[in-house]
């Protein structure tokens, strides 16, 4: 079964989501990466889009203007970025705008795992280099702000229709699948270093 | 007289930046034949039905952006190119700038993303034209009136593990494998696996760069002319798969499309070694071009622009 979350999303409607879940989204998600994260946190901007309950993505897509209007634009390809660049903000992101489900590619770390368990939120990856499934999925874009930042930070407002899919790398209690990973590849890595480290005397 | 061969020659020179244009537009949306078959080969061998459910993902991605004629990767990267060009082509003279406005006019059409920012200015030229950008590669072929031409999408996350190090020989090719797989665990879980790895082994670390990235463009299965780099090869190939990064590093069967090695011989003093990776979204194309602008699309068999 198809599990999908409808924006606005509660605490409730995250309870019983776990790492590693496949998950797909509808509702409302904003596009949302370095500067715009800067602007709220470090410079103290306030956001100009409410997020309670609400979904953002870490990308930068490509947009065309719909010919014959004035402020309309369709969503041509749209994929995530590395969601690590948004970590040392994303503590302080989620606390300030309420934002339930955060989506980007890769993992993320400490701040994120602790905004994640305090405030009720989740991180999920979608499957990056697979834009188009992406794009077509945007039924809208709604509006765009902080146009002045280009086409790629601008923040486009997109309604969706069954987003994803979304693979869940941390969840509300702050578990994470890229950092359980990491200790297993570490682990390998160690292993297959010994063995390759036999075949590969040319110098002798 | 003088005006009139300038006139032929400048709607031949459009002839030749609509054909570059086309071409960028094109691996832009299609990925080339020997990634597709890489990833169907994968994606039959994996197991793990997180892993496989993301193949699939990709293969009805794939299929989506070529109906619809769209970017398959939002991120079509900065244009890099490797020209190989004869030097009795008849275009040689026109061929940097002409080079120039096929990118920007794939800019236009595709569309692409703009992704050419020039530094200290910091301004997105919005051409994706810059300063040295497209970054061309210029190798003179001697006897030949042909181009072959490379053209790579260098997309932000498959360029940030990008790396190398000069080492001393005492720290011999162990030192190698072991900057490698380091690379692989760290910024090569972000870089979109499964990578194609591209390693470059020589004397300065500007020579190991640039054979890493040209390891990037020999197709997908071929090996090292050297049996014993070859070899090498095969088993850097295995011990990164044998950590199952999975497509997108989220674990699975194996980790690469490949490993190619590119290598030169060296000073005894020391051993550079470079990394570049592509990521499964590897769009690279290579094109033979003749004087009279016929052309093949050397990585799409049989397909037309
Ligand atoms: S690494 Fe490749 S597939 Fe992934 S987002 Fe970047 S360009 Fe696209």
């Amino acid at each position: 079964m198809k599990k999908v979350l409808q924006t606005p999303v509660s605490a409730e409607d995250l309870k019983d989501i776990k790492i590693g879940d496949v998950i797909f989204l509808s509702g409302h998600i904003v596009t949302c990466r370095d500067v715009a994260h800067r602007r709220l946190i470090e410079y103290g901007r306030e956001l100009p889009v409410d997020l309670h309950g609400g979904a953002i993505f870490h990308a930068g897509p490509i947009v065309r203007k719909i010919e014959g209007t004035d402020d309309k634009y369709e969503m041509i390809s749209v994929g995530p970025t590395t969601s690590m660049r948004m970590e040392k903000f994303e503590y302080d992101f989620i606390q300030q705008t309420g934002v339930k489900v955060i989506v980007g590619k890769g993992g993320m770390g400490p701040k994120t795992e602790a905004g994640c368990k305090e405030f009720g939120a989740i991180h999920c990856v979608f499957p990056a280099g697979n834009a188009v499934i992406a794009a077509v999925t945007v039924q809208e874009i709604e509006s765009q702000h902080w146009m002045d930042l280009g086409m790629p930070e601008t923040l486009w407002v997109c309604r969706i229709e069954e987003f994803g899919p979304l693979i869940v790398s941390i969840d509300a209690e702050g578990n994470n699948l890229f950092e359980n990973n990491k200790v297993i590849f570490n682990e390998r890595k160690e292993e297959a270093l010994a063995e390759l480290n036999q075949k590969v005397r040319f110098i002798k | 007289m003088e005006k009139k061969v300038q006139t032929a020659d400048l709607s031949a020179v459009d002839q030749l930046i609509e054909i570059v244009s086309k071409f960028t537009s094109r691996i832009s949306m299609i990925l080339p034949d020997d990634v597709t078959a890489k990833l169907r080969e994968l994606a039959a061998e994996e197991t793990n039905p997180m892993a496989k459910m993301i193949y699939e993902t990709m293969e009805r991605n794939q299929q989506v952006a070529a109906e619809l004629k769209r970017p398959s990767c939002q991120d079509t990267g900065l244009i890099q190119m490797f020209c190989h060009v004869g030097a009795h082509f008849p275009y040689i003279d026109e061929l940097s700038s002409a080079l120039q406005e096929a990118v920007a006019r794939s800019t236009r059409e595709a569309p692409l993303r703009h992704n050419t920012v020039e530094t200290f200015n910091e301004k997105n030229t919005g051409t994706n034209t810059g300063t040295k950008s497209p970054w061309i590669y210029w190798d003179l072929v001697p006897n030949s009136d042909e181009l072959k031409l490379d053209v790579y999408m260098a997309g932000g996350g498959c360029s940030l593990p990008g790396q190398g190090k000069t080492l001393m020989p005492g720290e011999g090719y162990e030192g190698v494998a072991k900057f490698v797989l380091d690379v692989m665990t760290s910024y090569g879980l972000n870089a979109c696996p499964p990578l194609l790895v591209g390693i470059g082994i020589g004397t300065s670390i500007d020579s190991a760069a640039y054979m890493s990235k040209l390891a990037l463009m020999r197709p997908i299965g071929s090996n090292n002319e050297n049996p014993l780099a070859a070899q090498f090869e095969k088993d850097v190939q295995a011990a990164i798969d044998s950590i199952g990064l999975g497509p997108q590093g989220l674990a699975g069967k194996r980790s690469v499309m490949g490993v190619h090695v590119e290598n030169s011989a060296r000073h005894p003093s020391v051993i550079s070694v470079a990394v570049n990776v592509g990521c499964w979204s590897h769009r690279r194309g290579t094109i033979l071009i003749k004087p009279d602008l016929s052309y093949e699309l050397l990585t799409s068999k049989g397909a037309t622009l």
